[in-house]
């Protein structure tokens, strides 16, 4: 994938749609195309957190591995979606593991990329995190509601 | 009104609490319902409880109710066999209105809010014309799934069919998210399908807001709301929800005007 095409999957991922064009060109600069086999580790907990990824097709499973059984599943995300926070605060390290449940394309965003161009220009700074923010605050409620267990019947008549 | 009685045809288990009982007048043929309503069971000795009707609209031999066992008179229903008798009033309340529908339809459904969509879905998968129809549900875990073989063959009559649950379980490899986070990937155009949602209040508020977020009409959005259905007639004001008297005005209710802030209403 070229720079420009790479240029393009960014604009156009619905993570970074709708960003400014100068915004769009900074983050551009630091993501390059990464494709994982079905079952591939994106990431693994306890790991140097440094890149968020774009999907762009596939799906990925966010899970907690434990001891003597299978992986537990925390969420699901896919094509359209973006995976991984933790380049962005100290100390930098991923919480969770992250798994490739089907063949995954995706951008990867090289966190320390991110972050300095985000000290050198706080404008920049400013709308990536408004971006992540929403993503992340979406999530959050979502997970508060999965919480609730609202399927569960209330006892009545 | 006095309940007809219906002799139970068969019980279908869904899960350890939910059951799908399939009935037929003593005398006579079925009653006429449209998609969407609901009827007061009698358990006779124990009590009167409101049920969606879960069958097709085009049944004239049977209708069917699923019953979540969560109390005395739930729990008599769903331990009804066949042979048994129970009563039926109704039926009562608005329908989900597929006759009118010729364009794209999204049906969202949350665990047992899947039973009052099924006739809505079967009607959907047999109308003519270009029509796409989206059904996607939400279960608390894989084993937590109503009407599981019925999702599979509504996928293979051509319905784009997507499943997610809250919590996974050994072995599942399918969505693991809250029923909204199969919108974006569902592959309707917001802006010209309608809606459907059924499911727990909570969680339709949050598909609601989170279709119109995406572009869709908020009269084209449909929820169906239930609140305390006793009489089914409009008389004794259990079921009021604001100016609206549920069991007339719903269960089935456009997502604008009043609607979206009654729902948000607290109760005192």
């Amino acid at each position: 994938m070229n720079v420009q095409d790479l240029k393009e999957v960014v604009r156009t991922h619905p993570m970074l749609a709708g960003l400014p064009e100068d915004v769009v060109e900074l983050a551009a600069g630091c993501a390059h195309n990464v494709v994982f086999a079905e079952g591939a580790l994106l990431f693994a907990e306890g790991d140097t957190a440094d890149t968020l990824y774009l999907l762009r097709r596939g799906r990925v499973a966010i899970e907690v591995h434990t001891p003597a059984q299978a992986p537990l599943v925390i969420e699901t995300v896919g094509a359209g979606d973006a995976v991984g926070w933790s380049w962005l605060i100290p100390p930098y390290r991923w919480r969770f593991d992250a798994r490739a449940i089907e063949p995954v394309g995706a951008v990867a965003l090289d966190g320390t990329c991110l972050r300095g161009k985000a000290e050198a220009d706080p404008a920049f700074g400013y709308a990536l995190l408004q971006q992540i923010t929403a993503v992340i605050l979406d999530r959050l409620q979502a997970t508060r509601v999965r919480l609730l267990d609202l399927y569960e019947a209330p006892r009545g008549a | 009104m006095t309940p007809v009685l219906y002799r139970v045809l068969s019980r279908r288990r869904h899960t350890v609490d939910v059951v799908t009982l399939r009935m037929a007048p003593l005398r006579g043929e079925a009653m006429t319902l449209r998609c969407g309503q609901f009827n007061m069971l009698t358990a006779f000795g124990v009590g009167e409880s409101a049920i969606s009707v879960s069958s097709g609209p085009d049944e004239r031999d049977w209708i069917e109710h699923t019953v979540r066992d969560v109390g005395p008179v739930t729990h008599a229903l769903c331990a009804t066999a066949p042979g048994e008798v129970v009563g039926v009033r109704g039926p009562f309340g608005t329908d989900w209105g597929v006759e009118e529908e010729d364009g794209d339809v999204v049906v969202v459904a949350g665990g047992i809010g899947l039973a009052p969509l099924r006739g809505a879905i079967l009607h959907l998968l047999g109308r003519s014309g270009d029509g796409r129809l989206f059904v996607l549900v939400g279960a608390r875990s894989p084993s937590q799934f109503v009407f599981a073989e019925d999702l599979r063959a509504w996928s293979a009559a051509g319905a784009h069919v997507a499943v997610t649950v809250d919590v996974a379980e050994p072995g599942w490899a399918g969505h693991v998210g809250l029923v909204t986070s199969l919108l974006g990937t569902a592959g309707f155009d917001p802006a010209a399908t309608s809606a459907l949602v059924c499911g727990p209040e909570v969680m339709m508020r949050f598909v609601a807001g989170a279709l119109l977020d995406r572009g869709m009409a908020p009269h084209r959005i449909k929820v169906s709301l239930e609140r305390n259905m006793q009489c089914g007639l409009a008389w004794c004001g259990h079921c009021q929800l604001g100016p609206l008297l549920l069991c007339r005005d719903g269960p089935v209710v456009t997502y604008d005007g009043v609607v979206p802030p009654l729902m948000l209403e607290r109760e005192r």
